[in-house]
């Protein structure tokens, strides 16, 4: 591979990193409250509110089932509002973030959702309110399952990210398809794949050694 | 002062060492009333068990007790304040003064055991310094030193329930619930974890209430006993007595497991007619129970009798006998008025033919 390729892969390896990490941790500041929301407003839940519970349950699903390339494409508006282009690896964290946060909400609340309703029980019982129930007993138990899960939103971005070529993104996706599919340099296909294999897995590496450290609960 | 005040004073001093008073609390869930009018009270430093088989109502009280349910209609004062009409807001102050231990013992798992017992006081807003240092006197207390920075993941049953008991402990509280504390325990860690209750309600005059379905955890530790029924309380006293002259039929099977029994190869034997000889069950107990009943019998009763099974059972510092008698069936009469004479309660159960 020619030093101006490797420069390539360097710099979308980079385009890469930045779109999800970026719309990582957007999608981890708002999918956190509102799987915490989803789950504190349903049946039984600490702060229970089925209307909004349902509205809120709607509005993600809703997010959910549009494909990323046509979120990509129909949120173009929106990125031109917040970013002021739409154009760009910037740009390609909007539609990034937006689809990554209803993703990552479900997880959390699929991990909130499992902490044993005793504990929840037990810190009533000592008299604590809401607040303290959210940050001593919802979120730290559930800690595992929500890094556990932003791991596996880290990794979907990471493929996501790919179609962001469509805007003009650059990135690892936008590579391969440049070049190694439409120029036919398969070496370029070979060392993208190589590349995403070991991003991918040092990622999910990362993820598993820190929910392990996270969990005690034996 | 006139006689009606002088009431009211007194009263109103009753009440003050009254540190729980339910009156007539019900509470219904759909169709099933898990409460049917319940009164009762529970005096300062006092343990009282409540006992019943499973769907009793005893989970739905012990949790009207610190609102964490609402009973429909009826009174709950803790300490004299009544609570049922309070907000969520404001019950919170007032949980700070009541402890809880669970069967599951409820300890959070990302926290360490002084993570665990300190989380009251920091709901309370105490200092780090300050909790830390209080945790770590309770840790002590509850016999747990060396194992504050454990998680509860690496204790034993009983450990865990001594963290429990440690963090219901924290904030100084005026009444302990006990919501079936040692039934997911073995027996033995069961007796040290009762043990250790024994020794708090001791040494700190701490008020216990304990819900339980097991007969031996009230025998033990308890000093008073209410016996629940389908939501009722349908027979209440101290232990010792309920034990020895159980009156509720749901009392009495409760104590089946504990209380002699007269064995199943007689039983069978057993019949109705006059014939043989009768076999009774002889119940005595308190101060008549320390006297020589079975000499002054001897003396007395010329017919012959004979012990068949049964013994003497010490519960709160009082001798509970229950025995069973064969007497030659035409003497019945004449052994019943002689026993009873002696303070024993005397219950015939039925006759054999010839010897059982």
């Amino acid at each position: 591979m020619s030093p101006v390729m490797l420069e390539l892969l360097v710099r979308s390896l980079w385009e890469t990193v930045v779109m999800t990490a970026a719309s990582g941790v957007i999608s981890l500041v708002f999918g956190l409250p509102l799987g915490l929301a989803l789950v504190a407003t349903a049946r039984g839940g600490i702060a229970e509110n089925l209307w909004i519970n349902r509205v809120l349950g709607a509005v993600i699903n809703g997010f959910r089932s549009v494909p990323f390339i046509i979120l990509l494409v129909a949120l173009i508006p929106v990125t031109r509002f917040i970013v002021g282009t739409s154009i760009g690896t910037w740009a390609a964290i909007v539609p990034l973030a937006i689809a990554a946060t209803p993703y990552y909400a479900r997880i959390a609340e699929v991990s909130l959702r499992e902490v044993d309703r005793g504990l929840i029980e037990a810190v009533r019982a000592m008299g604590g309110n809401r607040w303290t129930i959210v940050r001593e007993v919802l979120i730290p138990e559930a800690l595992p399952g929500i890094v556990a899960g932003f791991t596996v939103t880290l990794v979907t971005l990471i493929g996501a990210s790919a179609m962001a070529g469509a805007i003009g993104a650059g990135g690892l996706g936008d590579l391969a398809i440049r070049y190694g599919y439409q120029r036919f340099e398969t070496s370029v296909m070979v060392a993208v794949v190589a590349v995403l294999i070991v991003l991918v897995c040092g990622i999910q590496w990362l993820g598993d050694r820190l929910t392990a450290r996270l969990d005690h609960r034996g | 002062m006139n006689t009606h005040v002088t009431r009211q004073l007194a009263e109103a001093a009753a009440r003050e060492d009254d540190v729980v008073r339910l009156a007539d609390v019900r509470r219904r869930f759909g169709a099933t009333a898990a409460l049917d009018g319940v009164s009762l009270t529970v005096r300062r430093g006092e343990i009282l068990g409540i006992i019943g088989r499973s769907g009793a109502g005893k989970s739905t009280l012990i949790r009207c007790l610190n609102g964490l349910e609402r009973p429909d209609s009826g009174s709950i004062a803790i300490e004299g304040r009544e609570i049922t009409g309070l907000g969520e807001a404001e019950l919170q102050p007032l949980r700070r003064r009541i402890g809880m231990i669970f069967q599951h013992f409820n300890l959070l798992s990302a926290k360490t055991v002084e993570e665990n017992v300190a989380l009251p006081l920091k709901i309370e807003g105490w200092t780090k310094a300050k909790r830390l240092a209080r945790a770590a006197e309770l840790i002590d207390l509850v016999g747990l030193k060396g194992k504050a920075k454990a998680y509860p993941s690496e204790l034993s049953g009983g450990q865990k329930q001594r963290v429990g008991i440690a963090r219901a402990l924290a904030a100084s509280p005026a009444l302990l619930l006990s919501d079936e504390a040692t039934s997911a325990l073995d027996p033995e860690t069961t007796r040290a974890i009762l043990t250790l209750l024994k020794d708090i309600n001791r040494k700190l005059g701490l008020t216990i209430l304990l819900i339980t379905h097991e007969m031996e955890v009230v025998r033990s530790i308890a000093d008073r006993v209410t016996v629940l029924d389908a939501g009722r309380i349908v027979e209440e006293g101290p232990v010792w007595q309920v034990f020895a002259t159980p009156q509720a039929q749901t009392t009495k099977s409760l104590l089946s497991g504990i209380r002699p029994q007269l064995p199943t190869h007689i039983t069978r034997k057993l019949v109705a007619d006059v014939t043989g000889e009768a076999i009774l069950g002889v119940d005595i107990a308190g101060p008549a129970a320390t006297g020589p009943l079975f000499q002054q019998l001897s003396a007395e009763f010329a017919d012959g009798y004979r012990l068949v099974h049964g013994g003497v059972d010490h519960i709160q510092e009082q001798a509970v006998g229950r025995f069973f008698i064969a007497v030659p069936a035409e003497a019945t009469a004449r052994f019943t008025t002689l026993a009873e004479r002696f303070g024993a309660q005397v219950e015939v159960l039925g006759h054999v033919a010839g010897h059982a």
